[in-house]
């Protein structure tokens, strides 16, 4: 689905788990989240902290889409 | 009995009609067998019968495709055909271009078995050979006599509706479909066979080669994040309560579009998780774990982010297939780009 | 470590007033049965049925299959952690009623339960469609917590096999079989001029319904370890997962490893088979990253020359497999994968999430996205009502004559990715 968005036009940033797979399919900008069972956020932090991580991560997400990138990024 | 009707299409220089030059002629229709039909209707003999033929120049068809598609296929309809057999095309690029996509159009029009040869470089081949049964041939036309009874052979097994066996045996090129089969082992047994050849540095054939993911330049920038509309796409299974569209839990075949407007958050009241790989246990209890909907509305007042579109793009990831989740975003990318949507963030369990 | 196993093989099963085997059939005191698996509150009802093979039964949703084995003599006990207490196994001499199985099902827990059918189209694609199955019903306690009645089910069966494992206990078996795994450098010493050959076997770890227990210590807080193969045959693994249904490696075939198997086969042949390296698939990618990093020390530490690796389920734990994969083949040792596919109901799609370029050698376990009809079945074990929402369903998948069209995968280990069944895949 990713390379169908960015194909139409649309920048795009592929928040997931399993950074590999990404990386195989071929997304170009990829920011890593938490997990499979909750990718953003970490609801054993509690509802606090957890939005703490989703907030950083969603930025972490825009900060991606504001970058020139030239092929496949990983945003660490 | 009656015959079975086969209609077959060539282009102006196997009609006998004149080479380049008459690349240029629109399609025409003619009762009964010419040039290579007359070799197809030998190889099929008495049950089946060449009862039209159609033509077309390949620069004509190259350069109007609708329009030589829906002339071809009318002509073709009035012949009421039982099969149908394009080419063969050898290595003339045009040529298998055309006989690709008249065939593929013929299948999906009237559901009948269809049949083309191409040589295997033939730029036809890559476009069609997922979707068409491709003869292998020669990369020219003096293969006829060996090509032509490979095609007969084969669209004769597809009418009598006989299981069509693997390439090899069949002369097509292989179409990288994988169909099941039982093996005379267990698979435990055909590992360890094929680990004893691979460790004595002795020939084995792996029965899946890793397969190829196409690549898609990236889209420049953002230029001002404050100003953009940004819409979420999810592979997470986040759907509203009771799954309305009966989203699959896995392998999924369609995708959903649901309204976010109004929302500061996803509610665990309206929204569930269908995802079948996953413990949904913490995704049930605050679905904003997949798609960030609190933190974004709150990026959206604070001026961080222009606006989100009203709605999210929701499947389940898990099994999906490649092609299914390339349907999918060809969809809905037609209706973000409708949407102005600016930039979308994509997020995957 | 030798185990002697014990085959007693069963060709009928019937009710009777005691559980017991005679003349190769296996007789059940249901009552017996469903006393002991209601010892479990959190399950109030539970109703035992016979399967046989040619029946027109369906089986669903089904959670876990499991062959009643007994341990005769050596160590411990069968299901150690989980059902007798915590000792080592693998060492002695154990009985399996072999042809017999339990098989635990009733109202879903998730969307990963699968069907069996005893006759039909379907049957020939799940090895228990032609065994002789003790069914038991459960039905959970109102309100009980999704993980409860997982473990609650999970339990239920294994506790069920071991009771009914002892009737095999003084039972002359129709065939025994010796299996040995020394110590490592004894085992090398043993046939020093074959290759090493180690098992990568990958556990399925990623939580509800998706987890495997080793010595009752769940999966995925496991590090990578190296086990004795014979461990195995006395149930130091368990299932406590389904995944999809067609991927499930119930806990029969953690009893009955066909890799294992195959590897005794041509050990001392081709091969010296040194151990099993076992492993899990868990849902972090620094999880990922450090079981595979320790399961490639572990086959470099042990010498091998060689090894096959098998998955459980798809998706992310193909980011396992492939990882495992290439750094094995980093350590210069050659790899086998084991795996099933899942190239879209068309089977134009990639069969895999990931690929690397060391999966150079890749047996296929078949496609589990094909489209197959079951027609309706006379009697019903279970439930049909949730066969829409199980993976491999989907809407208008219950056809009202409660004929079936759905895709492979919703068949019971129908494409088990460890190599058990003949089903494969072919490029066409």
């Amino acid at each position: 689905m990713v390379k169908e968005i960015e194909r139409a036009g649309i920048p795009v940033v592929h928040m997931c788990t399993v950074v590999p797979i990404s990386l195989t399919i071929g997304a170009n900008r990829i920011v890593p989240a938490v997990g499979i069972p909750y990718p953003l956020g970490n609801p054993l932090l509690g509802e606090e902290g957890s939005f703490k991580i989703r907030m950083k991560l969603v930025k972490k997400a825009l900060k991606a889409l504001e970058t020139e990138v030239d092929g496949q990024t990983v945003f660490e | 009995m009656e015959k079975k009707r086969v209609v077959h299409y060539i282009n102006n220089f196997f009609a006998g009609i004149g080479g380049e030059e008459k690349a240029d002629i629109p399609p025409e229709s003619r009762p009964g067998r010419i040039g290579p039909g007359m070799a197809l209707a030998e190889v099929l003999g008495d049950k089946y019968e060449v009862v039209g033929t159609v033509i077309c120049g390949d620069s004509y068809f190259g350069e109007n495709i609708e329009v030589a598609q829906e002339k071809l296929l009318s002509m073709i309809g009035d012949f009421k055909p039982d099969a149908f057999v394009a080419g063969p095309a050898f290595n003339a690029g045009r040529y298998g271009v055309a006989c690709g996509t008249i065939a593929r159009a013929v299948e999906q029009k009237f559901s009948i078995p269809v049949i083309t040869g191409m040589y295997e470089e033939n730029p036809g081949v890559d476009m069609f050979k997922k979707d068409l049964y491709i003869i292998r041939t020669g990369n020219s036309a003096a293969d006829m006599r060996v090509a032509m009874p490979k095609i007969g052979a084969l669209l004769k097994r597809m009418m009598e509706g006989e299981e069509i066996l693997s390439p090899e045996a069949e002369g097509y090129i292989p179409r990288g479909i994988r169909v099941n089969y039982f093996a005379d082992q267990n698979g435990a047994a055909r590992g360890v066979e094929m680990l004893v050849k691979k460790m004595a540095g002795e020939a084995y054939v792996t029965e899946y080669p890793m397969p190829v993911f196409d690549r898609v330049d990236p889209q420049p920038a953002v230029k001002n994040i404050k100003k953009a509309r940004i819409a979420v796409v999810t592979s997470g299974g986040i759907v509203p309560q009771g799954n309305p569209d009966r989203i699959e839990s896995s392998s999924a075949t369609k995708y959903g579009i649901y309204s976010i407007e109004g929302m500061d958050m996803m509610s665990p009241n309206d929204f569930m998780t269908i995802h079948g790989g996953y413990d949904r246990a913490f995704v049930t209890e605050n679905p904003n774990l997949v798609v960030p909907l609190d933190a974004l509305r709150q990026l959206e007042r604070e001026g961080e982010i222009g606006e989100l579109v009203n709605y999210f793009v929701t499947t389940t990831g898990t099994g999906t297939s490649i092609g299914n989740a390339k349907g999918f975003g060809e969809q809905f990318s037609k209706k973000l780009v409708e949407d102005k949507v600016d930039a979308v963030i994509l997020t995957s369990t | 470590m030798k185990l002697e196993l014990g085959k007693i093989k069963i060709k009928d099963v019937q009710f009777g007033d005691v559980t017991k085997v005679e003349g190769n059939v296996l007789y059940v005191n249901a009552k017996e049965i469903e006393t002991l698996v209601l010892e479990d509150e959190r399950l109030i009802s539970a109703k035992v049925e016979l399967a046989k093979p040619g029946e027109s039964v369906r089986i669903a949703p089904v959670k876990d299959v499991i062959e009643p084995r007994v341990k005769v003599s050596g160590n411990g006990g069968i299901f150690p952690g989980v059902i007798s207490k915590v000792q080592e196994v693998g060492n002695g001499r154990t009985h399996a009623l072999v042809g017999a199985n339990v098989i635990t099902c009733g109202k879903i827990v998730g969307f990963q339960e699968g069907i069996i059918d005893m006759s039909g189209p379907a049957a020939k694609y799940c090895p228990f469609c032609s065994t002789y199955n003790v069914c038991i019903v459960i039905e959970p306690a109102e309100g009980l917590d999704t993980h409860d009645y997982e473990a609650a089910g999970r339990l239920a069966g294994l506790k069920a096999a071991a009771r009914i494992g002892e009737a095999g206990r003084n039972i002359t078996p129709d065939e025994v079989m010796s299996y040995e795994t020394k110590p490592l450098q004894e085992q090398i010493k043993q046939y020093p001029n074959l290759p090493k050959v180690g098992y990568i076997h990958m556990l399925q770890s990623q939580g509800l319904l998706h987890d495997t227990y080793y010595y009752g210590v769940d999966a995925k807080v496991m590090l990578p370890t190296v086990m004795y193969p014979t461990e195995m045959m006395d149930g130091a693994i368990v299932s406590g997962n389904c995944v999809a249904p067609c991927d499930k490696v119930t806990t029969f075939h953690h009893l009955n490893n066909p890799v294992v198997e195959e590897l005794y086969k041509r050990h001392g042949k081709d091969l010296n088979f040194v151990g099993v390296i076992l492993t899990n698939e868990n849902v972090f990618l620094a999880d990922k990253e450090r079981s595979s990093d320790m399961v490639a020390k572990l086959a470099e530490y042990m010498g091998l020359d060689g090894v096959l690796i098998t998955e459980e389920g798809y998706g992310n734990p193909d980011t396992d497999l492939m990882m495992n994969c290439k750094k094995v083949s980093q350590k210069g040792i050659k790899v086998v994968l084991i795996t099933d596919e899942f190239p879209g109901r068309d089977g134009k799609s990639q069969s895999l999430a990931d690929a690397v370029d060391e999966a150079d050698a890749l047996v296929s376990c078949g496609n589990g996205n094909v489209i197959i009809n079951f027609p309706p079945m006379d009697r019903v074990i279970g439930t049909l009502d949730y066969v829409e929402t199980m993976i491999g369903g989907y809407e208008g998948s219950l056809k009202p004559d409660g004929s079936i069209e759905a895709e492979l995968q919703i068949i019971i280990a129908s494409t088990i990715a460890n190599g058990y069944n003949c089903l494969a895949a072919r490029g066409y």
